[in-house]
């Protein structure tokens, strides 16, 4: 009964997207503010249904009816409720519903923001935000319904969303479970954190669309959307560490970030997310590159739905790609669709998009943010084309390749030492105002001298800490040139960073007589894009160094161990003390070590590796980590090599500087706070131009 | 006479015993030598997953395979070859350097030069004065623009920064 009411509920909110969209489009055309005004109720409307739907289902899975097929395939008797309740994104029906409900929560309170200044964009943001959410609810409909029930007939059991001719109602004792990799707490947060940045950046791409459909190009749509993109972005970037956390904690083979497709996939959305993020800056300062951020807001999106497709479907089978289903096609149809689509647009607005400034020099601020621009997408450029290439190469010659991490890394390793150094440098430049005078009196050498030379007078003092650092590092005796090379850059960039602090805090201390702190703290909040947006790459530098620690300086080794026998590594000692196996209250084996760890012949600490066999015989392998800012001592018992009393096989991974990638992620996040902390928006925005106007304004 | 013979026979005999121990022991990988060649090939059932940290049975087998081939002398590219003969390219943890395969290496750096081609001809495009600017950047002598127009432009451009 419940499972028919829920699927109910989603055929009408199906159903309730598809008249949105008309509503929309009739109330534009027809001239009718009331259908426009009936569209935005009926998108509201959409929330509580959804939710509705969620509860519904969440209901199912939390009291275990196995008789819905989804319940029966996400969780079993012995789960705790709350993972119960969390399997709703544990399976692929399940997780396009959670998607459509997060989708919903967005353009619900996109709906409810004010729209009197910007009236002739509501039918198109509806309209885009129907039509995606209509494209997942119709996936959940037609081939993904999370409330199909198992019917036993002549022909066996099966799973139908209508009750089969002769049906009986099938329920299984008890449900397959949810699959051991996703019970950890990391992957429990990891999809919702992920989704979120997906659905979020559906919002700016409607304003996109939106502003290209009325002709409304101006920096209108940047300046709403502002907030939007970087609430995704953050999302986006934690549903990225938490992954990566997970893997470390979870997946036993002593990394984070395996260069696996589906990361891949939700890398390459955040890459042109933070392109986007950097470029609209020009667009909004200068009036420049109005054409390339709705290329970048075009692409984020197809990305978006691309990344949840491979996430998904299971098209490229990895590590993450649990799920499989025929929705390939569909998803191929929309992504092709709204891509060729958002595109002709494009095109047909092109004129209306020419650029309101000029660029001055090539070491400019805007010229510079072009290169961060060019950098970014040469990263998305080798990720997808190594996504895609084992595809081309299956298609081409019938045999699939493998495209590892040594490409990745080979490739886009200079491209990320470079957006470091670049991150340091650019904040340095001056935006490409120039007086007329100037204008007049130099030519274009003389200009770029004089920008470069702005530059190399700020750059000095903080690079005598950067060469400080250099000649510590050769003094260590670091000899790799990569890791000398990043951290010498990373050294600069943070000197840069902190000088850029110093120098705005000490003015303003001096003119406004103010404490040194006290002035720090009120010139971020007078300014807290730039300055959140410096915490932000004090963040990102932290996650390099923990990035080059661990890439350039992790070492491991593997023995198999007697009880009292040990393993040395890096001025470790790891001694085998003993192993106990139980069975823990929700079923599984747990097999688990005693390990006592030593430095310079003084006990430290004892770690306890394990590996837990679930009831499905699913293994999971937990490491026993000693954690410090130094390093991480990353222990595993390698249960794949056949585990008795007397011998058991270890696997010691030592991670220097591992570490600094988790704290940096944390100021990241920070500093995405400060930076899209709320202002008061100003009553009258300037509007730089506006070129065209709609025939019809709902709100006129 | 026997005496001599029997500590003869003895000590060839603990000989060989010390010889064939030694041997053996020389012969049989570290797990770390198996390891570090097990790494850089992937697990021909389990997509994306090295060979070195692969659960399956199957990839237990592999890399005992590893260790028995380095036990008999092979060479790391020799077992590498041998890998691929068995299962095919995707082993590798790159595609291998040789005919259409090449694309694959050489597409990113083709589209990056392309891209660089472009930031060029953007920066290029974006450098030329914009009409409205070119007529504003008339020497300030012009009679249309007088010092008081010229003081207000600036002030506007200020405003904007």
């Amino acid at each position: 009964m419940l499972a028919d009411f829920g699927f109910a509920i989603l055929v009408i909110t199906f159903v309730l997207a598809i008249y949105t969209i008309a509503a929309a489009l009739y109330g534009h055309f027809a001239a009718q503010p009331k259908w426009v005004e009936s569209a935005r109720l009926a998108m509201l409307l959409s929330f509580p249904l959804l939710t509705l739907a969620a509860l519904d289902l969440t209901y199912l899975l939390a009291t275990g009816d196995f008789n819905v097929k989804f319940v029966y395939e996400v969780t079993s008797l012995d789960m705790p409720t709350y993972l119960k309740v969390t399997a709703l994104w544990g399976g692929q029906s399940g997780s396009l519903l959670f998607w459509s409900w997060l989708m919903a929560a967005f353009t619900t309170a996109v709906t409810l923001r004010k729209w009197d200044r910007d009236r002739e964009f509501l039918p198109w943001v509806i309209l885009v935000s129907s039509v995606t959410m209509a494209f997942f609810l119709g996936l959940n409909v037609f081939f993904e319904n999370p409330f199909a029930r198992f019917w036993q007939t002549f022909e066996g059991v099966a799973a139908y969303t209508f009750k089969p001719e002769n049906g009986i109602a099938f329920t299984p004792e008890n449900g397959n479970g949810l699959n051991p990799l996703l019970r950890h707490p990391g992957m429990i947060i990891h999809p919702p954190m992920l989704y979120l940045g997906f659905v979020s950046f559906v919002i700016p791409y409607a304003f996109a669309i939106a502003a290209l459909v009325t002709g409304r190009t101006d920096d209108r749509w940047i300046r709403i959307t502002r907030r939007w993109t970087l609430v995704a972005w953050v999302f986006l970037s934690l549903g990225l560490v938490l992954g990566g956390r997970w893997a470390y904690d979870v997946l036993g083979w002593g990394g984070y970030w395996g260069w696996d497709p589906v990361e891949i996939a939700a890398f390459m959305p955040w890459l042109t997310g933070t392109a986007f993020l950097h470029s609209v800056m020009i667009q909004e300062k200068r009036g420049m590159l109005k054409h390339w951020n709705m290329i970048l807001v075009i692409l984020t999106y197809a990305l978006v739905v691309f990344g949840t497709f491979l996430t998904r479907s299971g098209v490229l089978s990895s590590v993450h790609a649990f799920a499989k289903s025929a929705i390939g096609p569909a998803f191929f149809i929309f992504i092709g669709a709204t891509f060729v689509i958002s595109v002709a647009l494009l095109i047909y607005r092109w004129d209306s998009l020419k650029a309101e400034g000029q660029m001055h020099s090539m070491f400019s601020r805007e010229a510079l943010f072009l290169l961060n621009n060019l950098l970014f997408m040469g990263i998305l450029g080798i990720c997808f084309w190594g996504v895609i290439s084992p595809l081309v190469s299956e298609l081409a010659t019938g045999a699939k390749v493998t495209v590892g991490p040594p490409y990745y890394e080979r490739a886009a390793g200079p491209l990320f030492a470079a957006l470091v150094l670049l991150m340091g440098i650019a904040p340095l430049s001056a935006w490409g105002h120039v007086s007329l005078s100037n204008l007049a009196n130099q030519n274009g050498m003389e200009m770029e001298k004089r920008y470069a030379l702005g530059i190399a007078r700020l750059l000095w003092k903080p690079a005598i800490p950067a060469v400080l650092t250099l000649i510590a590092l050769l003094l260590l005796g670091i000899r790799n040139i990569y890791a000398l090379i990043g951290l010498t850059f990373v050294a600069l960039t943070t000197s840069i960073t902190l000088y850029e602090f110093w120098r705005a805090a000490r003015a303003r201390s001096r003119a406004q007589k103010e404490n040194f702190f006290l002035a720090l703290w009120r010139l971020a909040g007078r300014n807290r894009r730039r300055y959140g947006g410096y915490v932000i790459h004090l963040g990102v530098i932290l996650m390099a160094i923990g990035i080059i620690g661990i890439e350039m300086f992790q070492t491991e080794t593997q023995q198999s161990l007697s009880v009292g026998e040990s393993i040395t590594l890096a001025g470790y000692t790891v001694q085998y003390d003993s192993l106990a196996q139980f069975q823990a209250e929700d079923g599984r084996w747990v097999t688990r070590a005693v390990m006592s760890v030593f430095r310079d012949g003084k006990f430290i600490t004892e770690l306890y590796p394990r590996y837990d066999v679930y009831a499905d015989g699913q293994p999971m392998t937990i490491p026993g980590v000693r954690s410090t800012l130094a390093d991480d001592l990353y222990v595993l018992l390698v249960n794949w090599e056949g585990v008795t009393s007397q011998i058991a096989p270890f696997k010691v991974y030592h991670n220097p500087l591992v570490n600094w990638l988790w704290l940096g992620s944390f100021i990241f996040i920070a500093g995405t706070l400060i930076a899209a902390w709320p202002d008061e928006e100003p009553e009258h925005a300037p509007a730089r131009a506006r070129k065209s106007r709609p025939a019809y304004q709902p709100g006129d | 006479m026997k005496k001599p013979l029997a500590v003869f026979l003895l000590v060839f005999l603990l000989f060989n015993l010390w010889v064939g121990v030694a041997s053996a022991q020389a012969t049989t990988p570290s797990d770390d030598e198996v390891n570090a060649i097990a790494k850089e090939l992937f697990c021909p059932v389990c997509e994306n997953t090295p060979l070195d940290v692969c659960p399956t049975e199957a990839c237990k087998q592999w890399r005992e395979l590893i260790r028995l081939k380095l036990s008999e002398g092979w060479s790391k590219e020799q077992i590498q070859d041998y890998f691929v003969e068995q299962y095919g390219a995707r082993v590798l943890a790159e595609p291998p350097r040789q005919g259409w395969y090449w694309l694959i290496y050489l597409m990113p750096v083709a589209l990056f030069g392309v891209g660089i081609f472009i930031l060029y001809r953007a920066y290029q495009s974006m450098r030329q004065p914009l009409p409205l600017e070119a007529d504003e950047a008339q020497p300030p002598a012009s009679p249309s623009l007088s010092d008081a127009d010229l003081r207000r432009v600036e002030e506007e451009l200020n405003k904007r920064k």
